[in-house]
C-alpha cells in the first residue's frame, strides 16, 4: 500500500493510512500476572489489516464482539501499541472512546469541562472559545455550576459527550457512544457527526447499530476475528454481514437458573420460535403464523414485571415492538415463586422476508428495564413457496396483505 | 510549484505514526511539553478535590506535622533527651518532618497514580509519565503551606536562619526527585502487582525510622556516617537543616544521597518507559 502526495493539490488527502499486522498479539487479558503467556494463550485481536481512511469519508467498521473492532481504535488513538505494523495519522485523532474521562464527582460541570477537554488533548483557548456551544449543546445552562456527582445520568452523559464532539479533530474515533442519552440527544449527537463528516474531516466509526451505520457511513470495514471479511458499499457489507454472521438461532435453552441469562429475580430457561403448526426446524415463510416462546423462572415473590420483544430487520431497523402488558391476558399483577411461559403469536403476512433478530426486554414498566438480551431469536422469514405475481425483493419494513378493491367508477372516455 | 500552493502544504496537519513499542526508549521532552496544560489540571484537580467536603480543609497540610511534632518534642526531646544539635527540639523535628512529610506524601501520590486512573489509561492518550509528576506536583503544593508554620517557629525561638539559606529550595527539588524516581518505578510496578498499595504504608514506617528525623545523623559512629547516605532521604534531611538550621552537615552523606537520588531517578524512568506501553492492556 502506498500514499503520495500529488503536489499543486489544493485540498491535500488528509489520510489514515494503517497497516496493523498481527497486532497486540500478546494483549495479556489470558496472561498470568507476570506477563509471562504461552504460545496456546495468546489472543490474536487484530491479524493483518490494512485499511485506508481519507479526509471527507465516513468509515463503519462492524463485526461480533471480539472481532477486533475496539483494538484497532485503540490501536489509533495510542491507547495501546502494535504489536506489529504501522499506521501514519495525518492531524490530530480526537476519540469517543474518552467520553467523560478524567470527570470528578466533586467538581463542577464547569469545571469539568476544562479538565476533560484537556484529557481529550484542548488547549485551554480552545476550551474558552466552545464553551458556550458545549453547555448549549448538553443543555445544562443551569447546572454549570453543580457538582456533576448530583447530575442525573443523562446530563451527565450529554456534558461529557457534548466536550468531545467539540473538540473538532481532523480524524474522529467513535465506538458505539450513540447509546447514550434520550432518542432526541441521540438525534443530535448523529446531525453533529455528519457536520464533521461534511467539514471534510475522517470518521472511524465503530457500531453495532447497523441502521446508524448505513445512514452514516461512505465505507463499511466487516472485522471478523481480527481480519477484514468485507470491505465496501454499506448496503452490500451489511447485508452480507447479516447473512453470514448472523447464524438462525430458533432455540436455546438453560439448564442451571443460576447460569442461565436473566435479573436478580428473573432467569431464562428456554427461548423459542417455532411455525404454529411445527417444531423449531421447521421453516417460517411469509404465509407460517409463527409464535415465540419464552419460559422463565421468577425467584422472587411478589415481583411485577411484564415481558417485551423488539423484532428488529436485516438493517438493523426495529420493526415492531410488542409487550406482553399490551394483550388481554395482561400479567400485571404481583407473581408467584415458579416457571412460568409466556407466548406470542405472530400472524402470517406481517413479516417481510429476510433475516430478523428478536430482543428480549423484562420491564416493570416504560423506564424500569430489569433485564435486557440481544438475538435471543434469530431467524429467517422465507419468500412463499407459491409465487404471486410480483417476483424478486420485495422492500420494506413490514410486508402486510391487506384489503384491496378496484371497482369501475365510470363508464366513459375522459370527458 | 507556486507560493500559494507551498504555504498549503505547510498547513498540512501534524503527522503521527504509530508503531510498535519495544523497550524504554527515549523520554520525549517535546511532547510532554505540549501535554502542560494537562499536567496543569492534573494538579489542579488533585488539589480542589482533596480537601472537598472536609471540615478543616487545607489546615490538614499543615495540622499533620504540626502535631507529630509536638508529640516528637514530648517523647524524645523532652523525655529521651535525643540530642537536636543546639537547635530547640521541635524546630529540629519540624524541619525534618517538613521535608520528609513532602517526601512520602510525594511518593505515594505518584506510586497509586496510574492505578487510580485506570479509566484514563484505558481511554485516552497522554504522556503517562504525567501522572506520577502531577502526583509530586500536588504534595510540593500541600508542602508549600506548611512552611509558614516552620518559619513561625523560627520567629518564635527567635532562631535566625543559617547562611545557606539559599541551598532549601535545592534539597526541597531534591526530595521531590527522589519520590519521583522511586513513584515512577513503584507506580510501573503497582499495575502490574497490586502488592505495593499495601507494602508502602509499611515500607514509609521502617523508611521514617531509619532517616535522621527525629534524631541527627550524628548519633552513627563517624566511619559509617557516609554510609548512611546509602539513604537518600538521609541526605535530603541532613541537608534541609543544614541550609536552614545550621546544624553541622557531613558533605560525604550527602553526596553519597544526591548520586543514590539521581540513579533512582533514570532507572525509574527507564522502567517506567519500558512498561507504560503495556499499561492500558495490563491494569
Amino acid at each position: 500500500m502506498t500514499k503520495t502526495y500529488p503536489l499543486g493539490q489544493l485540498r491535500p488527502n488528509l489520510s489514515l493510512k494503517s497497516t496493523v499486522t498481527d497486532a497486540v498479539a500478546a494483549r495479556f487479558r489470558a496472561a498470568r500476572p507476570d506477563g509471562s503467556t504461552t504460545g496456546n494463550e495468546l489472543v490474536h485481536a487484530l491479524r493483518g489489516v490494512s485499511m485506508q481512511v481519507n479526509r471527507g469519508e465516513v468509515l463503519g467498521i462492524i463485526g461480533r464482539n471480539g472481532a477486533g473492532k475496539s483494538t484497532l481504535l485503540k490501536i489509533l488513538t495510542r491507547i495501546t501499541a502494535p504489536t506489529d505494523g504501522w499506521a501514519e495519522i495525518h492531524g490530530r485523532v480526537g476519540s469517543l472512546i474518552g467520553v467523560g474521562t478524567g470527570f470528578h464527582p466533586d467538581l463542577t460541570g464547569r469545571e469539568n469541562v476544562y479538565l476533560n477537554g484537556a484529557v481529550l488533548g484542548m488547549k485551554k483557548v480552545e476550551i474558552d472559545r466552545r464553551f458556550d456551544e458545549i453547555v448549549s449543546f448538553a443543555e445544562i445552562d443551569r447546572f454549570l455550576d453543580t457538582p456533576v456527582k448530583r447530575y442525573s445520568s443523562g446530563m451527565y452523559m450529554r456534558l461529557a459527550f457534548a466536550v468531545a464532539a467539540h473538540m473538532e479533530p481532523e480524524i474522529l474515533l467513535v465506538d458505539e457512544v450513540l447509546a447514550v442519552g434520550d432518542a432526541a440527544f441521540q438525534r443530535k449527537c448523529i446531525g453533529k457527526m455528519e457536520g464533521i463528516a461534511k467539514e471534510s474531516r475522517a470518521i472511524l466509526f465503530v457500531s453495532h447499530n447497523m441502521a446508524a451505520v448505513q445512514s452514516l457511513c461512505h465505507r463499511v470495514i466487516w472485522l471478523d476475528e481480527g481480519r477484514i471479511v468485507a470491505e465496501g458499499n454499506p448496503r452490500e457489507v451489511i447485508g452480507e454481514y447479516f447473512q453470514k454472521a448472523l447464524v438462525p438461532l430458533t432455540e436455546s435453552s438453560w439448564d442451571e437458573p443460576s447460569e442461565a441469562p436473566g435479573s436478580a429475580g428473573v432467569r431464562l430457561r428456554r427461548v423459542c420460535i417455532h411455525p404454529v403448526e411445527g417444531s423449531a426446524q421447521d421453516p417460517i415463510t411469509l404465509e407460517t403464523p409463527f409464535v415465540v416462546e419464552i419460559e422463565y423462572w421468577n425467584l422472587k415473590a411478589g415481583e411485577r414485571f411484564h415481558l417485551m420483544l423488539n423484532v428488529l430487520n436485516e438493517q438493523g431497523v426495529l420493526i415492531f415492538k410488542t409487550a406482553a402488558a399490551m394483550g388481554a391476558a395482561a400479567t400485571n399483577g404481583a407473581r408467584p415463586v415458579g416457571l412460568f411461559r409466556d407466548v406470542c403469536q405472530v400472524p402470517a403476512h406481517l413479516m417481510n422476508a429476510g433475516v430478523h433478530r428478536i430482543e428480549l426486554v423484562i420491564a416493570r414498566d416504560h423506564a424500569n428495564v430489569e433485564f435486557r438480551k440481544e438475538d435471543v431469536v434469530v431467524f429467517e422469514v422465507l419468500e412463499s413457496d407459491t409465487p404471486g405475481p410480483w417476483l424478486g425483493n420485495w422492500t420494506g419494513a413490514v410486508r402486510p396483505v391487506l384489503e384491496w378493491s378496484t371497482e369501475q367508477v365510470m363508464d366513459a372516455r375522459i370527458p | 510549484m507556486t507560493a500559494p500552493e507551498r504555504s498549503v502544504a505547510a498547513a498540512e496537519p501534524r503527522v503521527t505514526f504509530v508503531r510498535p513499542r519495544k523497550g524504554a526508549g527515549p523520554v520525549e521532552f517535546e511532547e510532554l511539553w505540549e501535554f502542560r496544560e494537562l499536567l496543569y489540571y492534573l494538579v489542579w484537580r488533585t488539589i480542589k478535590v482533596r480537601y472537598k467536603q472536609t471540615f478543616l480543609g487545607a489546615s490538614w497540610a499543615v495540622l499533620q506535622p504540626v502535631l507529630t511534632v509536638s508529640v516528637l518534642s514530648i517523647f524524645l526531646g523532652r523525655l529521651a533527651h535525643v540530642p537536636s544539635g543546639g537547635v530547640p527540639y521541635p524546630l529540629f523535628a519540624y524541619a525534618g518532618l517538613v521535608v520528609w512529610t513532602f517526601f512520602t506524601s510525594a511518593l505515594t501520590q505518584s506510586t497509586q497514580s496510574i492505578v487510580e486512573q485506570q479509566m484514563m489509561i484505558t481511554r485516552v492518550y497522554f504522556p503517562r509519565i504525567l501522572l506520577p509528576i502531577s502526583g509530586v506536583l500536588a504534595a510540593t503544593v500541600d508542602m508549600l503551606l506548611s512552611l509558614p508554620v516552620l518559619i513561625g517557629l523560627m520567629l518564635w525561638y527567635g532562631f535566625p536562619p543559617a547562611r545557606a539559606v539559599w541551598s532549601i529550595p535545592l534539597f526541597l527539588i531534591l526530595a521531590a526527585v527522589a519520590a519521583l524516581g522511586i513513584g515512577l518505578w513503584l507506580s510501573a510496578l503497582n499495575v502490574r502487582y497490586r502488592d505495593v498499595r499495601y507494602a508502602i504504608p509499611f515500607l514509609i514506617q521502617l523508611w521514617f525510622l531509619s532517616t535522621p528525623v527525629m534524631y541527627p545523623s550524628s548519633l552513627l559512629p563517624n566511619p559509617w556516617r557516609i554510609f548512611y547516605g546509602i539513604n537518600p532521604m538521609a541526605g535530603v534531611v541532613e541537608g534541609f537543616r543544614w541550609g536552614l538550621l545550621g546544624t553541622e552537615l557531613h558533605r560525604g552523606l550527602v553526596l553519597v544521597s544526591i548520586a543514590i537520588i539521581l540513579l533512582a531517578l533514570v532507572a525509574g524512568f527507564h522502567y517506567f518507559r519500558r512498561m507504560e506501553a503495556t499499561f492500558a492492556d495490563v491494569i
